[in-house]
């Protein structure tokens, strides 16, 4: 939310609103909540399949696994060795385990598939309630429209271009620039919102048999149960692909504005200086 | 710029791990905490009970083609029950074996394997989807468990249905228990066959229940008594299934 003028106070501008910063920090405890018992409900079948079915005698296209005491990852036909981080791992107390992800990044740390899925959909509820109010909220106060959707003269190719180039260059926006956000920013955040959280809630509720009797054109659009749990995978990892980048992104333009303006709302444009 | 850009890295670095430090032995010890589960973690559960059931009673379960089904549907949890009872019965093939339909019934019956074959039976191919992850497509044959219950009426009072089974974890029989919704939505049966052939052994021999819409936990095998109940109660340690009283497993498994 940029606000005009009246907002602005010592160099700084209102940039998020109330709504916007609760939904923000829900979200960020329910997404790590629902990575890490994730992870620990992957470690229980750490195989995944295409179709409809799929199970241990039938071929995985991706496997976490161990053998002679080495783990490893495998993607069709590419294996590599991944003993000590996936696979065969060593817990706090130094002990072998032969799981797939490692206890630190589970939830709970120790194999507990009825905990962890516990924990899961109880966040799932709280992940999808968060996404639908945000979707309606922002698009009655048109948020999405003001300033997430990118305006014409972003979208032109030379725009993009010029915005890639500056990123490369670690040269982000100063001053009135700062403002409002980017092109690349602006596709980021959307094909997030757009893309991959509708994505991973229709593939999850697609794993629900209950779901499948109820709405079974969820089977016919990702092409069985099988293959929403494999996007489902590959739609979480891409989210923490992007929860690096965005924390890289927030390391880069100075955190304390950033992280204070999503907590006080407050702002301050970056200075114009000569580099 | 750089140097800035490696120390800021460092900052972030040790606020994430301290950030996981803190928050991993937090989730495991709320986990562990009764009554953190019952008041939050299963909050999930009920809601999506809830929900299921107001999108609809009786939808019906995908049934596949016999071409998409497994060309293997591997077994799981026991596959040979250790009882003295069940081994005379399966050296029999099951001729004095009797499936005892009771509790909040106003007819309560034993019934032949016989006798369960020669009522109307329904033949479904769907997709087995266990808590874990994998999923296989078969076919099962057996007789609709409302026609059972039909035949020896319920009581008003009876709120849910128990299967006790032949087989046991650490001396426990196993158990399972559905709500009235499930025990008479049309694809709900228990299975005598499986894939145009007598029911396997390791797949639950001689019956087995299919509850389609839920996973494969709650799909008892080797089932000897059907019991409607008022309530869960007095079933187990009271929620409703094995794998519910002794390691949490959701008793309702639509999801």
């Amino acid at each position: 939310m940029f606000h005009t003028e009246e907002m602005q106070r010592g160099g700084t501008i209102y940039r998020h609103r109330l709504s916007t910063r609760i939904w923000h920090w829900t979200n960020f405890v329910a997404l790590v909540i629902l990575l890490m018992s994730g992870l620990m409900i992957f470690n229980a079948h750490p195989r995944l399949y295409w179709g409809e079915y799929g199970a241990n005698p039938d071929p995985a296209w991706l496997q976490i696994g161990n053998a002679d005491g080495e783990g490893y990852l495998r993607i069709g036909d590419f294996r590599v060795e991944t003993t000590g981080l996936l696979g065969v791992w060593e817990d706090e107390n130094g002990a072998t385990r032969n799981r797939a992800f490692p206890g630190w990044a589970t939830i709970p740390s120790n194999y507990n598939l009825a905990l962890a899925r516990r924990w899961h959909i109880t966040f799932a509820w709280v992940f999808a309630i968060g996404i639908l109010a945000y979707a309606v909220w922002s698009y009655w106060n048109r948020h999405i429209e003001r300033d997430l959707l990118p305006m014409k003269e972003q979208l032109k190719p030379t725009h993009i271009w010029q915005d890639v180039k500056k990123h490369a260059r670690l040269d982000l926006p100063k001053g009135e620039e700062a403002r409002h956000y980017n092109v690349l920013q602006k596709l980021a955040y959307l094909s997030v919102l757009g893309g991959l959280i509708p994505l991973m809630v229709l593939t999850g509720l697609t794993m629900s048999p209950a779901m499948n009797a109820s709405w079974p054109w969820l089977l016919d659009i990702f092409g069985g149960r099988q293959s929403a749990r494999s996007i489902h995978f590959i739609c979480a990892m891409l989210l923490v692909a992007f929860i690096l980048l965005h924390l890289a992104m927030v390391v880069l333009a100075g955190p304390l504005n950033e992280i204070r303006s999503m907590i006080t709302g407050r702002y301050r444009l970056p200075e114009e200086t000569g580099k | 710029m750089t140097e800035e850009f490696f120390s800021r890295r460092g900052i972030l670095k040790s606020l994430g791990v301290g950030a996981a430090a803190l928050l991993l032995p937090g989730c495991d010890r709320l986990g562990q905490s009764p009554t953190f589960q019952e008041i939050v973690l299963s909050t999930g559960e009920r809601l999506s009970y809830r929900m299921q059931r107001l999108l609809g009673i009786n939808p019906l379960a995908r049934e596949y083609e016999p071409s998409e089904m497994s060309p293997v549907f591997r077994t799981n949890g026991n596959t040979m029950p250790r009882s003295p009872e069940y081994l005379r019965h399966l050296a029999s093939s099951f001729a004095e074996w009797r499936l005892e339909v009771d509790g909040r019934v106003k007819q309560p019956k034993g019934f032949s394997l016989a006798e369960l074959k020669a009522m109307p039976a329904r033949s479904q191919i769907t997709r087995h989807d266990c808590v874990e992850g994998w999923s296989a497509i078969g076919k099962w044959t057996g007789v609709p468990l409302g026609a059972l219950l039909d035949a020896v009426e319920l009581e008003p009072s009876a709120r849910y249905i128990v299967f006790h089974c032949a087989d046991d974890f650490r001396g426990t029989n196993y158990y399972e228990s559905i709500d009235l919704v499930d025990a008479f939505h049309p694809q709900t049966i228990l299975a005598y066959g499986m894939n145009d052939g007598e029911l396997p052994v390791g797949h639950g021999a001689p019956l087995r229940l299919r509850v389609e819409r839920q996973l494969g936990y709650k799909q008892a095998k080797f089932v000897m008594r059907v019991e409607a109940v008022e309530s869960l109660e007095a079933i187990g340690r009271g929620k409703g299934g094995y794998w519910e009283d002794n390691t949490g497993y959701e008793w309702y498994a639509g999801i």
